[in-house]
């Protein structure tokens, strides 16, 4: 356990040239094109973007589970192809296994590599206890809230010690309240972990809150429209949220991320109109109105 | 306790709280009665229902109704308990139940042990999947009683032939629904498991295998409902023993209230299988308790 919570930091993330597009009926779906990241060991590293630009992708990408069309993915240098404990992931939709206990969740991936059970329960109740869900060891995901098993998805994610965290929008179905809370705990793991992050989101407030850096992507086909560093100290507060430095760096993406949804809606506006849509608005167009 | 605790804090004089005694042997009772009152209220239905239906029973055959559907050789409630009362004593009734239980025990297992397996591994490999389906989809509408004639054919004995018979109802429903199972089971389950350093054996394990069991035993029930009618069409042809046998045998010897207690046992024994397999998956899969 202790060897988890004291390992020197490693998980440095490279994308480079990456593009991936899918197949469909229509031909290749360009989801992703030209696009660079990395990420330095220890470091949490968002990324936002309208939806639908490509950041499940990339993730995925990052995960294993998809292979890049063009370019590399790699960790600590070594060539990305197939999912691996040494990347834990945590999804938007809850994914624990509903058959399995809290703690048996946690034990699964040191089950997996073949950890005594005696050691990976000690080794559970620990991390279970870092995430304050001790007492629900025994529960079934079921008798869960929504927080509760994403705090458990990420405890499970950390249990087998990766070397960096993929999040998908962890908690894009949690409310407000929820979601401030959850903030708070990734942040004192990882600190405490000094785990390499990779998270996505399309929170804004979320982003900043959380990262060191901030990716911006750009709509569908996604690919980098601007890094944005955040200098703000830590640890961070709350009310750290009505800070002038924060709100400035909030208008800042807030106006990148407004033109690429924009765009992204533009697309499907045009799309209405090429299907024949003509709305008569008192004999002034759409286009006046608008 | 946190409201008694904030009583306490606003109250200026906090008045000394009497000892709490234990609830009494009534306020239990009727506690325990406003928490199952929806369940005894089913209960008592249930029980005036079945009354009432020996009655209406009882009233045909006393006064040997004939309105379309003729009453006059119905054996009346009174004359089935007797010649129950005398068969639970004679060691041939019980041999006829004994037997079908046998079969139902050897044909079912064996439906359920060839069809879980075959299930699992075509849900899982393609190739399998697409060789053994469309012979399973041929030989499925075929009814078992429809087998029976070729099952005399393809087996030595009768015994073997009516196992054969009683497998063949069980199997299809067992195979249908594990297939269904399986291809229900999550996606974002089956990642989970992969980045947490899960190989192919312990996903098929610890994924695919739980997360159809739900659906499995929703084959097993059905599998055990269709195995008694297979069983009982089949011994009614070709038995010489079996309660199917003993209910046809009563027919054509004119023993009509052994008709009806031959009928009984088989609903009884009917709904006491399929109340073990409900209990057997309650076991299995403790997840799924209310
Ligand atoms: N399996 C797929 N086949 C075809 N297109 C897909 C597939 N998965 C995603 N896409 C498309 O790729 C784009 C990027 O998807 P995704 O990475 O999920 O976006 P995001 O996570 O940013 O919302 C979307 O426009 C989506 O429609
Ligand atoms: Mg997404």
């Amino acid at each position: 356990m202790n060897e988890i919570l004291t390992k020197a930091p490693q998980g440095h993330i490279e994308v480079r040239n990456f593009s991936l597009s899918y197949e469909s009926i229509e031909g290749p779906v360009q989801a992703v094109t030209d696009t660079q990241i990395h990420v330095k060991p220890g470091e949490f590293v968002s990324i936002v973007g309208p939806s639908g630009c490509g950041k499940s992708t990339l993730l995925n990408a990052v995960a294993g589970f998809l292979k890049p069309t063009t370019g590399i993915v790699t960790v600590d240098g070594e060539r990305v192809n197939g999912p691996s404990a040494e990347r834990g992931m945590v999804f938007q939709q809850y994914s624990l296994f509903p058959w399995k206990t809290v703690r048996e969740n946690v034990e699964f991936g040191l089950k997996m590599r073949g950890m005594p059970r005696s050691q990976r329960e000690r080794a559970a109740r620990t991390l279970l206890g870092l995430a304050g869900l001790e007492a629900f060891e025994k529960h079934y995901p079921d008798k869960l809230s929504g927080g509760m098993k994403q705090r458990v998805g990420i405890v499970r994610a950390l249990a087998t010690g990766p070397k960096v965290l993929l999040l998908d929008e962890p908690f894009g179905a949690l409310d407000a309240q929820t979601r401030v809370i959850m903030q708070q705990i990734l942040t004192n793991m990882w600190q405490r972990l000094k785990i390499s992050v990779l998270f996505v989101t399309h929170d804004i407030d979320e982003a900043i809150f959380l990262s060191d850096r901030v990716y911006c992507m750009t709509a569908r086909p996604g690919s980098i429209k601007a890094e944005i560093p955040i200098p703000l100290e830590r640890p961070r507060q709350q009310a750290m949220m009505m800070s002038s430095e924060f709100l400035a760096l909030r208008r800042g993406l807030m106006s990148l991320i407004r033109e690429e949804s924009l765009k992204a809606m533009g697309g499907e506006i045009s799309d209405m109109g090429m299907q024949g849509l003509n709305i008569e608005l008192h004999g002034h167009s759409l286009a006046d109105v608008i | 306790m946190p409201a008694a605790t904030a009583i306490a804090e606003a109250g200026p004089v906090p008045a000394p709280s009497p000892p709490a005694t234990p609830p009494s042997f009534g306020t239990l009772a009727l506690r325990w009665y406003r928490l199952n009152r929806a369940g005894l209220r089913a209960t008592a239905i249930g029980v005036i229902s079945l009354l009432a239906f020996l009655l209406v029973w009882h009233l045909l055959t006393t006064y040997r109704v004939v309105f379309f559907v003729r009453f006059t050789n119905v054996p009346s409630p009174l004359a089935v308990y007797a010649s129950f009362t005398k068969a639970i004593h004679d060691p041939k009734f019980l041999l006829h139940i004994l037997l079908s239980c046998r079969r139902i025990l050897f044909g079912f297992s064996l439906a359920a042990v060839v069809g879980v397996p075959l299930g699992l591994i075509m849900g899982r490999f393609k190739l399998v999947h697409e060789i053994i389906f469309p012979v399973a989809e041929v030989l499925r509408p075929i009814p078992a009683i429809a087998w029976v004639p070729m099952a005399i054919m393809l087996w030595p004995t009768n015994e073997q032939s009516i196992v054969f018979i009683t497998f063949l109802g069980a199997f299809f429903p067992i195979l249908v629904n594990t297939l269904h199972g399986m291809s229900l089971v999550d996606p974002v389950l089956v990642r989970a498991a992969q980045c947490l350093g899960a190989r192919e054996r312990s996903i098929f394990r610890q994924v695919y295998f739980p997360a159809s069991l739900p659906h499995i035993f929703t084959g097993l029930t059905v599998g055990m409902g269709v195995a008694w009618v297979s069983l009982i069409a089949a011994e009614m042809i070709s038995g010489q023993y079996g309660i199917g046998y003993f209910t046809w045998e009563a027919y054509s010897l004119v023993q009509y209230a052994d008709i009806a207690l031959g009928m009984i046992a088989i609903g009884v024994l009917g709904l006491g299988s399929s109340l073990l397999i409900r209990g057997a998956g309650q076991l299995v899969m403790p997840w799924r308790l209310k």
